[in-house]
């Protein structure tokens, strides 16, 4: 059953890899890769119950955290072209 | 010899999976961004939820079931969050509404928030 879980994340993670090749705006690319990365966490987590060493559930929560500052940069890079800008108020 | 445990664990598996699927074909065929993020949510919420919770059926009582719950909860707090950030700033944006859904709103008249 992990296989049949692993085959239908991994058709999961196509599928938004096209959709973020193929969005419009860079929101929908950014909405896909974000589903992509809870994919990973998810694709970690079944890996590794089929190799028999749950272990890797470190590296998926890793992965999750990862994936959350991650989302939050790239929007921040988006909104103000800058990273360093610390409030809203001095952007624009 | 299969445990009740075991089909409980299946089950939630093979629907979480269904679920995954399920938000990436909409996310490929629905006709603007405002409706994709719909589609983005059933995989954070159920997809993931299902899958996670298949897996903790699988572990028993131990400290993996801990380890998931914990990616559970971070999941289920992340990604609402950068959901909102993400829409927020596609609003702020003027990300524009399909045809479609602005043609089924347009017979009502006046309330329009598509600002």
């Amino acid at each position: 059953m992990f296989q049949v879980a692993m085959l239908g994340i991994l058709v999961t993670m196509l599928i938004a890899l096209i959709a973020a090749v193929r969005g419009p705006t860079v929101f929908d690319r950014i909405l896909a890769i974000n589903m992509f990365g809870t994919k990973t966490v998810l694709l970690i987590a079944v890996s590794g119950f089929l190799t028999g060493r749950p272990e890797w559930l470190d590296l998926a929560l890793v992965y999750a955290l990862v994936n959350f500052i991650g989302s939050i940069a790239v929007l921040k890079f988006v909104r103000f072209g800058n990273l360093a800008r610390d409030d809203e108020g001095s952007a624009s | 010899m299969i445990s009740i445990l075991d089909i409980v664990s299946w089950v939630s598996l093979i629907a979480g999976s269904i679920f995954c699927i399920i938000g990436a074909t909409g996310l490929l065929r629905m006709p603007d961004f405002w409706t994709r993020t719909h589609a983005a949510g059933v995989t954070d919420t159920m997809g993931a939820g299902l899958i996670l919770v298949g897996l903790m059926f699988q572990a028993g009582l131990s400290l993996v079931a801990v380890k998931l719950v914990m990616i559970l909860v971070f999941l289920y707090i992340a990604g609402p969050t950068a959901g909102h950030a993400l829409y927020r700033a596609a609003h702020g944006y003027g990300v524009p509404m399909g045809e479609s859904t602005v043609g089924i709103r347009s017979p009502e008249g006046g309330d329009d928030d598509s600002h």
